[in-house]
């Protein structure tokens, strides 16, 4: 199931602007991996480009390689809808499809993109729903419209519409941000759960949930205004957070940025 | 006056909020009776046009052979028989219409939003369609006189109406879908593509069905105002007395061909055979284009996005 990624040297473009520069690291498998940084060094837009969602935006283009077990997604015969399909992503705000009761939600994935294998959809919507933690909350409203559940539910909801199509690798893009504690210890904890399986990678803003949930962690940052994100350090998020190697991560880490 | 106060004598007492100054008031004054003033202006013609149409032509409506007979047994000038051809011709041109116009201006519409991307194809397509939108009936008509009749020599009917009424459907049709579709936002598209969802059935299964609401109140909007049209009844179909089918051949009634056949055959005043018919006539149509209204409503109540 779960999966190693390896980018090398991955440049990344917004038409003509130079989004980040040559990013190279590696994510193990049944791992969680944290970026951090401060806003509009490219951690999201790194991230977006690990299951090559960053081309739906017009304009965006990659240089260089990401290995999903030594496999080049951006191979020239690649399709990039398989890659989403081995790659989930959970995004910042909760999307659930609106039309699409709470059941329909959970197995869109595999209704709409085709596969399933034997088992019965609705078997596959509570082992979704069970693996984050929504299952006892939704059992009893599985044909409501997922549009009724509040803001920390459409996120759980979310996850288990992501984990419906049994991806191997889990990105995260900031996906407590809009949440309030509780959910966003709901969702912390079941990263934790999620971890024995998938392989995660995590966008976050707010340091002390990459400390808490991560294995280890990349620090972006920007060389300056106008200048390409970079990747300054990645290391056990025990080590940045402790004592990290490059003085830069240090300051952002203990506030004293800029 | 404040320059007079010494020191001491500082305005402690007044309080830290006043009430609203006169100025303010008049113009809030002016500006609701503008308002409201504004809004009866607009309405008066409204009710005024509805309530003539009702009242003259309630007389006969209430008769079952107005809705089940023609006028081919009757004078023209003899009281009794129905409109049920012109009914007949007016659903089946509009329903042809719009069964081309649908899925076309749909399909320009998804283009535009989902595929054109603002690129120069795209621009150039939008720019038709106002023109297109712009072109009065009477020109959409004589546009497919030219082609339908003369150039390819087929006979004028009721089909060669559809095809008019398509040119002035398609605009409204690829405006109205292209708006709701812009509306669903970009991050249902993104959850969609994350899952491994196809380009075209993220489309169909997740953007379509999110803005079908819309789409629908647009779709009907656009079919109730070309069955009013009555410019291409006239330049390209005969009308008819009789009940007819056939859309392809010969003459056929519509409501509004049968307006102006009976004011041109009939005298238009009160209590006459022909401002009954007329008047009739004017009631079933605003009858048909409120029931068609009314369902549009329900269905796209039906298939909007519920919370509960």
């Amino acid at each position: 199931m779960a999966k190693r990624i390896d980018v090398k040297d991955l440049d990344i473009y917004y038409g003509k602007f130079h989004a980040v520069d040559s990013v190279t690291l590696a994510v193990p498998p049944r791992n969680v991996t944290a970026f951090i940084g401060p806003s509009g060094c490219g951690k999201s837009t790194v991230l977006r480009t690990l299951n090559r969602m960053h081309e739906v935006i017009p304009g965006a283009r990659v240089d260089g390689e990401v290995l999903l077990d030594g496999e080049n997604i951006y191979a020239s015969n690649v399709d990039p809808v398989q890659v989403r399909r081995t790659i989930g992503m959970v995004f910042q705000r909760p999307n659930p499809f609106p039309t699409m009761s709470i059941r329909d939600n959970v197995v869109a994935g595999l209704k709409l993109a085709g596969g399933g294998g034997k088992r019965s959809l609705d078997e596959i919507a509570e082992r979704a729903l069970r693996g984050a933690n929504l299952w006892n909350e939704v059992k009893d409203r599985l044909n409501k419209p997922g549009g009724g559940l509040s803001g920390g539910q459409q996120q759980r909801l979310c996850i288990a519409r992501a984990i419906a199509v049994r991806p191997d690798v889990l990105l995260m893009d900031e996906p407590c941000s809009a949440l309030d504690p509780i959910s966003t210890l709901a969702i912390e904890d079941l990263i934790g759960e999620l971890k024995k399986d998938y392989t995660i990678v995590i966008v976050t803003h707010n340091m002390q949930q990459a400390a808490r949930v991560s294995d280890q962690t990349a620090f972006f940052n920007l060389a300056g205004v106008g200048q390409p994100g970079r990747l300054v350090e990645l290391n056990d998020t025990e080590k940045i957070f402790s004592n990290p190697n490059e003085k830069a991560t240090e300051d952002y880490i203990s506030g004293r940025f800029g | 006056m404040t320059s007079t106060l010494s020191d001491t004598e500082q305005p402690a007492l007044s309080p830290a909020f006043q009430q609203v100054s006169v100025g303010r008031k008049v113009k809030n004054g002016t500006a609701t009776v503008l308002v409201w003033l504004s809004f009866l202006l607009a309405v008066v013609p409204l009710v005024w046009v509805l309530y003539t149409v009702i009242v003259n032509g309630i007389k006969v409506i209430p008769y079952s052979n107005w809705w089940t007979q023609d006028f081919g047994s009757v004078l023209s000038d003899e009281v009794g028989g129905g409109v049920l051809h012109a009914i007949i011709g007016t659903l089946e041109q509009g329903l042809v219409c719009a069964i081309i116009s649908v899925p076309l201006g749909l399909m320009v519409a998804i283009y535009l939003v989902e595929y054109g991307r603002g690129g120069g194809f795209s621009k150039v397509t939008t720019f038709m369609v106002d023109i297109l939108s712009g072109v009065p009936s009477i020109v959409a008509a004589l546009f497919i006189y030219a082609l339908w009749i003369t150039t390819f020599g087929l006979p004028r009917s009721g089909f060669a109406v559809s095809l008019a009424l398509v040119l002035l459907m398609i605009p409204v049709v690829v405006r109205s879908a292209e708006e709701m579709l812009r509306i669903v936002p970009d991050d249902l598209r993104e959850a969609s593509y994350a899952l491994g969802v196809p380009k075209w059935k993220t489309i169909t299964k997740v953007v379509l069905p999110t803005a079908l609401s819309g789409i629908i109140t647009g779709i009907m909007m656009a079919l109730a105002r070309v069955m009013g049209e009555t410019a291409p009844l006239l330049v390209l179909v005969g009308y008819s007395a009789y009940v007819n089918w056939n859309l392809f051949n010969h003459e056929q009634a519509a409501l509004p061909l049968l307006m102006n056949n009976e004011r041109a055959t009939n005298t238009m005043d009160p209590g006459t055979v022909g401002f009954d018919r007329i008047w009739g006539a004017a009631l079933t149509l605003v009858i048909i284009i409120a029931l068609i209204n009314l369902i549009a409503t329900g269905v796209s109540r039906m298939v909007a996005p519920k919370k509960k």
